[in-house]
């Protein structure tokens, strides 16, 4: 039996594997590229960039919660300018697709960093319209359908390379959201950002985090990204990044089944700092086991039940 | 930074409330040791999603190089480490963050309070002629004295209940020690941050240079994931995990408090 081939393709950008590391979760690759070759990944969506630096929410910043975590870290980043000059040269050292994630306070900030980032020459462009831990723009723009479309329409305009746009589950209907960026010209879609939530200590009385809620990642919300990536494969053609709670290759399985072209491997990380080169050992091996050719023969193969 | 999965605990030993572990660690100190005051980062068990923080008090090269943390059951996590014994092996990511800047012929005013008296071992056995001043809340919270006796050229307690040596806190016997002798390389501290600040101010009036040890809740334990912030005297964020856990004093925002 040959391999599987693993490689993917997301609006027209080739990924080796479908392994992409969450925005948020990896920095700009350095830390963990300490421990291994940043070149297995399939892609890396790097830390969330604003137009200018940002020093974020106080801390706490987190909360470990049944089977996840909570964070509102709140888009602390160096600013888009220093990314392009000081952090960008180090990941196009690695033969992966370097994916910048972007979140403004105005569409026109939006357009301003495509355009930026754009002829800095990253493969792809993902639009944040989804941070549930920064009080101007991020969430706002992507529980709106005529929001998000606008900021898409100002990304699209701007960009040079493919716009992926990144949807909030704290929504009452995603594919609302989904058809509204699909009709405003996206590339792809990448779902779910976090969901919001909150812990309190019983003896303060005190929520852990400083801002009070935060964003909940982890196993925990696996099903619901497999939920919604299902509902917003069946509402729109675009490709889509899936993410939400992967940590084993048979995770990031169930997100191609349900529709997904390629998949995010995020707070698995902190467990294990190897998970993602782990989960695409594991989706090779079942996709071998299953007698697959390529991986992408997974993509949108689940079979639903007829009610 | 190395991942050692299977890293033996050689001896357990209960310290009162806090537990010891010594642990086989393969060449993770030989690989990326940067002095006393570095952490390891520990998986504890399938149910929890993130590692504990823990703080290295001291370590060998060796084959394998060993390391011994000291910590008291703060929650879950711990609770689960403490039930370890001898022989259980432990998932150790480490070891992380930068350590005090100690040189072996410097002389050194150790300040620690607390479970925050363990990390600084190491930088007793690192030198000789240092100062140790530890505070606990009461005797039987003790730990340590007798290692610090052993390594320092001086050792002061001091309990907040006055069971043991000084009845007060220990930035009041810093500055003791300050007033009779300001000669020394710089005060290393660690402990609860009321505690650094008052350290702080007393090594900051005597002019002697101070370093301290911060906590905070940590994700990654690598710095990537940004959630360990601490807020820097010039308005910045710092990290705990990656830029500390150790600062020097002037570096960080002692007013940033709840």
């Amino acid at each position: 039996m040959t391999n599987p081939d693993l490689s993917v393709t997301l609006a027209g950008v080739t990924l080796k594997n479908p392994i992409v590391m969450a925005s948020g979760t990896f920095g700009f690759g350095r830390e963990y590229g300490q421990l291994y070759d940043l070149s297995e990944l399939g892609g890396i969506c790097v830390k969330g960039l604003t137009p200018r630096r940002r020093e974020g929410n106080p801390a706490p910043r987190i909360a470990e919660t049944p089977m996840g975590m909570l964070n509102s870290v709140g888009l602390q980043n160096p600013g888009v300018d220093d990314f392009i000059t000081c952090e960008l040269p180090f990941l196009r050292r690695y033969d992966t697709a370097v994916i910048a994630n972007i979140s403004g306070d105005t569409p026109e900030e939006y357009g301003e960093m495509c355009e930026k980032l754009s002829q800095a020459g990253v493969d792809m462009i993902e639009v944040n319209i989804s941070c549930p831990n920064v009080k101007a723009g991020g969430m706002a723009y992507g529980t709106r359908p005529e929001l998000a479309a606008e900021v898409t329409e100002i990304a699209k305009k701007h960009a040079t390379v493919p716009v992926m746009v990144k949807l909030s589950p704290n929504v009452t209907d995603i594919t609302e959201i989904a058809r509204a960026v699909e009709d405003a010209g996206a590339d792809a879609i990448s779902l779910i950002n976090t969901l919001r939530g909150m812990r309190i200590d019983v003896n303060t009385r005190r929520p852990v985090l400083k801002r009070n809620t935060g964003g909940l990642s982890g196993p925990a919300i696996l099903p619901i990204a497999v939920r919604m990536v299902w509902e917003v494969a069946n509402a729109v053609k675009l490709p889509l990044l899936g993410l939400g709670g992967v940590s084993k290759g048979e995770d990031a399985a169930q997100l191609l089944l349900a529709g997904a072209s390629a998949v995010g491997v995020g707070t698995a990380c902190f467990a294990d700092p190897f998970a993602p080169l782990t989960i695409r050992d594991e989706l090779a091996a079942l996709a071998q086991a299953q007698g697959l050719a390529r991986i992408s023969e997974l993509t949108g193969a689940v079979r639903p039940w007829q009610n | 930074m190395k991942v050692e999965r299977s890293c033996r605990v050689r001896v357990k030993t209960l310290l009162g409330d806090a537990v010891r572990l010594d642990l086989e660690v393969g060449d993770m100190v030989s690989a990326s040791w940067r002095g006393p005051g570095q952490f390891v980062h520990i998986k504890c068990g399938h149910s929890r999603l993130l590692r504990r923080p823990i703080s290295v008090c001291t370590c060998q090269r060796g084959a394998p190089d060993t390391l011994s943390i000291v910590f008291e059951v703060r929650g879950s996590g711990t609770e689960w480490l403490a039930r370890r014994e001898a022989g259980d092996k432990l998932d150790v990511l480490g070891l992380l963050g930068n350590g005090f800047p100690v040189r072996k012929e410097g002389r050194y005013l150790l300040a620690g309070g607390g479970i925050g008296v363990p990390p600084l071992l190491g930088c007793a056995l690192e030198t000789s002629g240092s100062t140790a001043v530890l505070g606990f809340r009461s005797q039987d919270k003790c730990l340590l004295a007798e290692e610090f006796q052993a390594a320092c050229a001086k050792v002061l307690l001091a309990t907040d209940d006055g069971s043991l040596g000084y009845h007060g806190f220990v930035d009041a016997l810093v500055r003791q020690e300050l007033e009779q002798d300001r000669a020394y390389t710089a005060v290393l501290a660690c402990g609860p941050k009321p505690m650094l600040k008052a350290v702080a101010a007393v090594a900051a009036q005597f002019q002697v240079p101070c370093q301290v040890s911060l906590e905070e809740r940590m994700g990654c334990g690598v710095g990537a994931c940004l959630v360990c912030a601490c807020k820097k005297s010039d308005g910045s964020m710092g990290h705990v995990c990656k830029d500390g856990p150790v600062f020097d004093a002037g570096e960080v925002d002692w007013n940033d408090e709840p």
